[in-house]
């Protein structure tokens, strides 16, 4: 049962201070709102849709811009939805890629209803024995600040789960023209000439 | 390097350097995949590019958003799969339709000229019109000296207008896989 009381969007706000170059990356639902509540940038990909793979974007971003962190912020539902990724990853071994789980044990947008993470299922134990060598379960607010330093600082796969309340947040939307997120991104990355390739 | 293996379609992959050769010219560096005996030799000349990164997927929906995110960070990716996995993909295409994003898919086909197997059958048959439903958009190819300039014309496609261009390795460009035994 989950008794957390980390608020996801503090998580992420702390989690993305000072964030520099990292990129980010959203699934769909609460973690593109979270998203959405605290930035609106070239370098964000919330996804809209496209459930269960918010990770393998990250890691084709990862592969493309291995100068750069890419983390992926997910939910649990969504993780769950592709679990094989957790196995792609480990084995791809990208040296800039971190999954951040901010999982609150329901489905959100959807009624509440309970992920297997409820009955226990645990993320961080799959990816390790996935071959994730770095895996983490966060529970308390002092075990944030180390976490967003190793987001940061790169290395092999880390998969972090972040256990978070159930809370009502206000419903912010990122943009949803999925060709503007595309074309923002890529000309950040790759300079204005990306558009007219 | 290969190991032996019985009686896999395309198992001299006649048409794998053509086709690797297209891939290279056209600055292809990812290859994700679900292997398929038809694929084998590309696969293979593909894992022996260190340029070039081919990634193994557990299921072909993978490749779809890994796609995407590599080509937001400005890599090019063929995603090679069989028919069966077409199915795997369908609501993960709504990726590449909604942000326009463009992907090349070489799609070997099942369940049509001269298949055994009955399980191969509907997957194969609905594959055209599950990739078209999704906004891909399709060729067909059943001659194998046609194949690399199919390929070469889906990138340009692809990458020149922003569509998923799926090309279909016929059957009947593969060979059927036959299976020993009987009764």
């Amino acid at each position: 049962m989950n008794v957390s009381r980390l608020e996801r969007r503090a998580v992420m706000a702390q989690l993305l201070e000072e964030r520099g170059g990292l990129l980010v990356v959203t699934g769909l639902g609460a973690t593109a709102w979270d998203l959405a509540s605290l930035s609106d940038s070239p370098h964000d990909f919330p996804l809209w849709g496209a459930m269960g793979g918010a990770a393998m974007f990250g890691l084709g971003l990862a592969l493309a811009q291995p100068d750069r962190p890419v983390v992926v912020f997910t939910g649990d539902g969504e993780m769950l939805m592709g679990l094989g990724a957790l196995s792609t990853i480990a084995t791809t071994r990208p040296s800039n890629l971190s999954v951040v789980v901010l999982d609150n044990e329901r489905y959100g947008e959807t009624g509440s209803q309970h992920t297997h993470t409820a009955a226990g299922v645990d993320l961080a134990a799959v990816a390790r024995a996935c071959g994730f060598e770095r895996t983490t379960t966060v529970r308390e607010e002092s075990d944030i600040p180390a976490l967003r330093v190793n987001l940061h600082a790169g290395g092999n796969p880390l998969l972090a789960v972040v256990k978070v309340a159930l809370t009502a947040d206000p419903m912010t939307l990122p943009p949803r023209d999925g060709t503007y997120l595309k074309n923002r991104m890529r000309a950040a990355l790759l300079g204005p000439r990306a558009i007219y390739e | 390097m290969s190991e032996p293996v019985s009686t896999f379609q395309n198992p001299a992959g006649t048409w794998s350097q053509a086709v690797y050769d297209v891939l290279k010219a056209q600055n292809v560096r990812l290859v994700p995949f679900v292997p398929d005996g038809g694929h084998r030799g590309l696969i293979e000349h593909c894992q022996a590019d260190p340029d070039m990164r081919a990634v193994t997927l557990t299921t072909e929906e993978e490749g779809v958003a890994l796609a995407a995110g590599a080509w937001v960070g400005g890599v090019r990716s063929v995603l090679l799969m069989q028919s069966s996995g077409v199915g795997n993909c369908i609501n993960m295409l709504s990726l590449l339709k909604t942000c326009q994003m463009p992907l090349v898919t070489l799609v070997t086909m099942r369940g049509e000229w001269g298949e055994f197997n009955p399980w191969q059958v509907p997957m194969g048959q609905a594959t055209p019109d599950v990739l078209r439903a999704m906004g891909v958009l399709v060729q067909r190819v059943d001659d194998p000296e046609l194949l690399p300039g199919e390929v070469d014309a889906a990138l340009r496609l692809a990458y020149s207008t922003y569509s998923p261009v799926a090309v279909l390795l016929s059957q009947k460009l593969l060979g059927a896989k036959k299976f020993g035994g009987s009764k």
